[in-house]
Formats: structure tokens, sequence, C-alpha cells
């Protein structure tokens, strides 16, 4: 713990090197410190420790020829750079209260409003990212992340070009191997609310997870409560790689849990056994880890012991945890909210099936949204509610 | 320029018929034909114009028009005010945009153009709907998501549609509806029908990226298209001037020309989009700046209160309420009594209560609906149940 302490601080020094540790960072599990505060306030909380571990510091006022003349030495030290916080009415705390206070704290320079322009958010967040700096960009909602879907594809791999008009996914996910390393965008997060509500309709309900997953240099995750987004979104805001953090908007107020109220970090790429069993393996994320813990407890009641696997990053996802599993159990189920067909269900059933053949007892099932738009009316028939997983949990274990 | 404006003789929404050359008739002052005479109204604010030369303050307009000015914004006025009470109720579920405030930029458009020119908007859709002789009962029925509602329950609140109007309707991204709406004009200059586009956005969606692309497009292949900016002076939660470098926004099309239009005012509308069309017809694209505000919050989480004073709110409900200025003009010209159009107004709350009531009643949509309309029928899709191997289905 000592040790721990004494690197964050160092880290707190040196936080451009720090960002490398995405795999060896501290992991908190018990959270006996901690207040129950609700999801929002976790976001809300981790945004202040990043903010505030990543200071502007006083180099930063030099300017021109000395600082490009100094970069190399700066970016060593990593002192120059500094975090920030953006996003449509994010200033005055963003529609789900979760940057609240961050302004008035850290000034208007560092929390600022952006225009209606997502895909000027994103390409502007990756060229302050390419800067050094740590970028955490906001979506207000996953359905509107689309007209910034190019620029996210570009953080992971591009030879540096002036060219700005694609964004995540060709902008982001290509930065860093299309320059040769050279260039790169690691410091961006972008933090977006996904998933149903129950009364979002169309364009506020959407799980557009499984887009991103389909891109190399881009990191997906997905917390399931207040505990776990605080320590992965410092993890996503810390990491070399570019990030897209969806948040559960549904547990935004209705998630509450201790959670520690100092600095930690949760590894990525790692998932997390919530449940040991022996008859099934469930994989889930965000929200739906609630659904499938329900289901869980239900099928428990009928004799069926369920393992359940929190995946928390979708890419690099944590095939090993899951086979792992699959090897015990010789069950699988998948359950997500986007629709079933090409959801990111289906990558982890075709990998499963191909590693653990031998070991599988039945065919892997996918409890998913169906394959229509995200209805308005009759959302209960769309989602992966628990009757469903139940059924599937029954059919697969009888099978 | 105002002697062709009145030469091209629009249509308007409201049920009560105007005779298509009004200067003939003026000649004959018969009683019938009273409330048909013209009147010429300046108005208030002039006109401001980017690479163009505006229009004429003098607005044409008969008693008759103004009447079913009023009549017709108070309906859509009372609707919202009742939309908003159903939320509440959480009878309308996901997300309400409300257009009150608004109401003359509908209404003064509606009387400028036909049917057969094309409007499609933002979430913010309801009272362009109504303006484009959509019913009250479609539009509550849509709202609470059941059978009877204008996409049959299926779309909500941000999605209005009214084909056999030429309404493409009420789109949920911001700016999404830009580009659609230059993709429309083409196909109207294609066909030569002398219709035009209005393709409508508000100060936040100004900012989108797609304007400007689309906006190249349209001037480009010279496209009857007219993109009005509805600036209600918020983008969500932001003051335009925070969200936008310059919020002058008729003048943010740089090489197509602009108009700045007083949105509060029914006539002003009325005339720039007359002035429109003519112009979109012969030249191609123009932007519209409707200069006006919104009462309500951005949706229905937003109180509207956090970003702006109450003071700022009030203030424009007294000096600039589009309902009130066509009501002090109707009284000024005494076209009718205080008292009479206090009887509209009661007429009209009442045709809106009884369209909620109506409304509730009706049933949700079938369950197969859920799956109608993802795909074609018969083209091969199917569909499957939560488990995708025990339990399928063919579309309906």
């Amino acid at each position: 713990m000592a040790t721990a302490m004494a690197l964050r601080s160092f880290g707190r020094r040196t936080s451009i090197a720090a960002r490398g540790f995405s795999g060896s960072c501290e992991t908190e599990k018990a959270a006996k410190d901690g207040k129950p505060i609700n999801l929002f306030s976790a976001i809300n909380q981790a945004l202040h420790i990043a903010l505030d571990t990543d200071p502007r510091s006083v180099l930063d006022h030099l300017v021109g020829y000395f600082l490009f003349r100094c970069r190399l030495i700066i970016n060593r030290v990593g002192s120059l750079f500094c975090a920030y916080v953006f996003g449509e009415d994010v200033r005055f705390g963003g529609v789900f209260r979760c940057t609240t206070g961050l302004a008035d704290r850290f000034g208007r320079s560092r929390v600022f409003n952006t225009p209606l322009c997502e895909q000027g958010i994103v390409g502007f967040a990756i060229g302050l990212a390419a800067m050094g700096n740590r970028a955490i960009a906001e979506i207000q909602f996953a359905d509107y992340i689309y007209p910034a879907f190019d620029q996210a594809f570009t953080a992971a791999p591009m030879a540096y070009s002036t060219k700005t008009e694609d964004s995540i996914v060709n902008e982001a996910a290509k930065f860093r191997y299309r320059s040769g390393n050279e260039f790169n965008c690691g410091g961006l997060t972008i933090r977006t609310p996904y998933g149903a509500v129950g009364h979002g309709g169309h364009y506020h309900s959407q799980s557009p997870e499984s887009f991103f997953c389909h891109v190399p240099g881009l990191k997906v995750v997905i917390p399931r409560s207040p505990q776990q987004a605080k320590g992965l979104l410092l993890s996503c805001i810390r990491d070399p790689n570019p990030s897209i953090f969806f948040e559960p908007k549904w547990l935004y107020r209705l998630a509450v849990e201790e959670v520690p109220e100092h600095d930690y970090m949760l590894p990525l790429s790692e998932a997390e056994v919530i449940r040991q069993g022996s008859d099934i393996t469930l994989v889930g994320w965000g929200a739906q880890l609630s659904v499938l813990e329900q289901a869980c407890v239900e099928a428990a009641k009928e004799g069926i012991s369920c393992e359940l696997i929190d995946l928390r990053t979708l890419i690099p996802w944590d095939k090993e945890t899951v086979e792992a599993s699959v090897r015990k159990t010789g069950k699988l189920l998948i359950s997500h909210e986007a629709p079933v067909t090409g959801g990111f269900g289906a990558e982890i059933s075709a990998s499963i099936a191909e590693s653990c053949f031998l070991r599988l007892e039945a065919p892997v099932a996918r409890i998913c949204g169906l394959d229509t738009p995200f209805p308005l009316v009759y959302e209960q028939f769309y989602m992966p509610t628990k009757n469903k997983i139940l059924d599937a949990i029954k059919a697969t274990v009888n099978y | 320029m105002a002697v062709l404006a009145r030469s091209s003789s629009p249509s308007s929404l409201s049920k009560l018929l105007r005779p298509h050359s009004v200067s003939s008739l003026r000649s004959f002052s018969s009683s019938a034909a009273d409330d048909q005479r013209v009147l010429t109204i300046e108005t208030s604010v002039p006109f401001t114009g980017h690479r163009i030369e505006p229009p004429s303050r003098a607005v044409d307009t008969t008693p008759a028009e103004i009447l079913s000015f009023f009549r017709d914004m108070a309906v859509m006025r009372r609707m919202e005010i009742a939309a908003d009470s159903l939320y509440k109720a959480k009878l309308i579920r996901g997300f309400c945009h409300l257009y009150d405030g608004q109401e003359a930029v509908a209404v003064g458009m509606e009387a400028a153009i036909t049917k057969r020119d094309g409007i499609i908007t933002s979430y913010r859709d309801h009272c362009t709907f109504l303006g484009r002789g959509g019913t009250l009962l479609q539009a509550f029925a849509e709202l609470m998501g059941r059978r009877d509602g204008c996409a049959k329950g299926k779309g909500g609140s941000m999605h209005f549609y009214r084909k056999e109007a030429s309404y493409y309707g009420g789109h949920g991204i911001v700016g999404a509806q830009i580009p659609l709406g230059c993709g429309v004009a083409f196909a109207q200059k294609y066909s030569k029908d002398g219709s035009v586009t209005f393709a409508l956005y508000g100060d936040g969606a100004a900012n989108q990226g797609q304007l400007f692309e689309a906006l190249n497009m349209a001037a480009l292949l010279d496209l009857p298209a007219i993109l009005v900016c509805e600036n209600n002076h918020y983008g969500m939660g932001t003051a335009e001037w925070r969200a936008a470098k310059s919020p002058a926004y008729y003048k943010r099309g740089d090489y197509v020309p602009g108009l700045k239009v007083d949105g509060m005012d029914v006539l002003a509308v009325k005339q720039a989009c007359i002035f429109a069309k003519e112009y979109a017809l012969a030249n191609g694209p123009i932007i519209l700046e409707m200069d006006t505000y919104r009462y309500h919050g951005h949706s229905m989480s937003d109180p509207g209160s956090t970003y702006r004073t109450r003071d700022e709110i009030s203030g424009v409900r007294q000096e600039r309420d589009p309902i009130e200025r066509v009501r002090k003009l109707i009284l000024s010209h005494e076209l009718a009594s205080a008292s009479e159009l206090k009887d509209i107004e009661k007429e009209v709350r009442k045709e809106v209560d009884d369209a909620v009531a109506q409304a509730k009643e009706c049933p949700v949509p079938d369950p197969s609906e859920l799956f109608s309309n993802v795909y074609v029928k018969g083209f091969g899709a199917e569909t499957f149940g939560p488990d995708r191997k025990e339990v399928r289905s063919v579309l309906p």
C-alpha cells in the first residue's frame, strides 16, 4: 500500500509517464472507507480527481518558441500538460449532473461548453490529446455519437496530417499506427451515456458499443456500478490509449454504492467474476449486469448455479477469464441491450466456440435486444429482460 | 418586390378560404368580401439582408387571414401546454420538446407556401405538424404512443410526419435534417413542379458541420432549398453567443444570401417566406434567420431557468409574444372584439381538451408493430425470439 501511495504521488508529478500503467494499476475491490453515492456522483468524483491530479502547471504560461524547443523535455517531465473536460452544457453540470462543480473549481478554461457539434468536439479532443493533454470529451447521449464516428476511428493509427475531417473511427483510433508512433491521442477519453431508461424512445436509448469494438486502437469500457465507474473512468483517462467510456444512464441515480473517496483505478481489459457458479457462465456489461444478477438469483432457486462475469472492457476484452469460466461450466450465455445481430456478443460467442469447442455442452446463447430499432412503445419486448434470460439459462442448462 | 410577392398568392393553412387574386376583389366591397379586403400592415422590425435586397416591410393580408393566424397560434400554444402536463403525468414518454413562443414561424410559413412545398424540421416538430394540416388527435395520440398517432404511435414526440402535405417530419439528431431537406429540394428541382423545401433547424444546429456541407451542395446545384434557422437564442442550455462566433446566422451561408426576420411577427415571417420561395425557385438556396424565442426549456428535463433569467422570459412574453401581437393588431383594426377573441380561446381550449381525452382512449399499437417497418415485408427478413433459436416469426 505504501508503495502504491508513493507510486501515485509520483504519478501526479510525472503524469505522462504514468499513463502506461493500465495493466498494472492498483485494484481496490473492498470499498470499506467509502460513502454511499450514486453513479453520477461517482463519475463527478472521478472527474474532480482527474482534473486535480493533472493540473495546469506554471510552465504552460510560457509560449511560442520556447515551448516548441522544450517540447521534448517537457513531454518527458509531463508537467506542461493538463486535463480538460468539455462537451455540450458541461459547464453547468451537464444534463445528468456528472460535471457539476467542475467549472467552479477548475475554471472555465479547463471545463467548458462546446457548440452542438459532435464531430467538432471529438476532433478537437483528438488534437488536444495529440499535444499530450488529457482530453475528456462528453457526448451528451451515445445516440448522438454517430456524427463523431469518423473521428474516433482516427484516434488509433494515423500519419500526422492536417486533415481533420474524420473523427472517432478514422482519427482517434488510427493516429498512433499511421504515424509510426510519432503522434497519438492516448489522452483522449470520450464519456457518453448509453442504454435504455424505460422511456427514452429511439434517440435516447441506444447502445452503440459494438460499432466501436470493430476498431483496433480504441478501448471501450462500460462500468456496472458507481464504485466501478469511478475506478474505470480514472483508468480510461490515464490510459495511454484513446478510450470510449459508456455510462449506463439508467443507473445514474438508481445505483447507489459505497465508493472510496480517494484516487483509485481499476484495471482495464480485466473482466471480473462477480458470482461463482458451476452450471453456466453468464457474460454481460454495464446496466445489464443487474438484470443478469437477478436472473442468477432466480436460477439459483431452481438449483442452477450461474457464474456471472462483468466484462468491463469490451476491447481489448479479457478472453482468458471468460474461457476459464466456460471450460469449467461448459455453457455460455451472453446478454446485452444492443440488437443481437452484429452485437459484441457475437464476437464473444465466436471466440469461445473457437477456443472452447470441445468443452461446450450447449450452443452459446445470446439474449440481447431485438433486431429492431429501439422502440418507443414495447420497450419491454425489445429488452433482454430477466425472464428472457432465465428461460435461456434453463434451455441451455437442459440442452 | 412587394408587387411580385402579392401575385404569388400563397395559400393559407386556415380553413377559411381566400380568393386567389386578392387585389381584384378590393373594388367590390360587398359584405361577404369584407373580411377578404386587403390590409397592408408594416412589420415593426425591418428585414436585414445579406447579399440580397430585403423585401418590403409592408405586408398584404386580410382580416380573415389575421383572425386565422390568431386561432392557429392559439391552438398550437394550447396544445403545447397540454403536452407539458401530459408529460408530467407520465402519459408522454420518451423525449418532448415544446414549441410555445415560436408559433409565428410555423403559422407565417404556412401562409406563404403550399402543401406541395416540403417542410423538414428537427425534433421540435409538433406545431409544424399542425400547420401542415395534421389534427390535434393525431398529434396527441402520437405523443402518447397510441395507434391513431400520425406515425402509428411508433415515432413519438420527435417523429411527426405527414406525407400528403409534404411534411418530411421531425428528426431526432441535431442538424441531421438539413442535408435531407436539400435532397428533397433536388428531387423537386428535377420534377420542375415549382415547389421548394423549407429545411428548419435551430441556432444550436447552425454550428453543425453538416449544415455547411448541405449548403455547399445546395448552392452548387442551385437547389430550391430554403434553410430556415429558427433562432430561439439557446442551443439546449447554451446561449447563442457562447456557442457561435457569429450569431448572425443569416450571414453564415457566406456565398448564400440570407435574410434576418422577426420570427415573433407572423406577418414578417409570411412576407419573408413568400420572398424566399420566389428567390429559391429562380436562383437557388437562401437562408432565413427567424429571430424567435422558446418559453419552455429545451426539453422536459430542462426547467429552462438555469441559463436565463425569469425576467428575460417574462419580458419576451410581454413585449414580443406572437399571439399578443396579433391580438393587438386585431383590436386596433377592430377586426374583432376582445370578448370575441376570448371566445375563440375558450373554443380552442375545449378542442384541445377533447383531443386529449380522445387520444387517451386510443389503444396502443399492436405488439406486432414492434417488428413491422424494419424491412419491407416479403424480402426475406425474418425476426427472432429472444433466444434466436426457438422462437421465430415472419414479419407482419
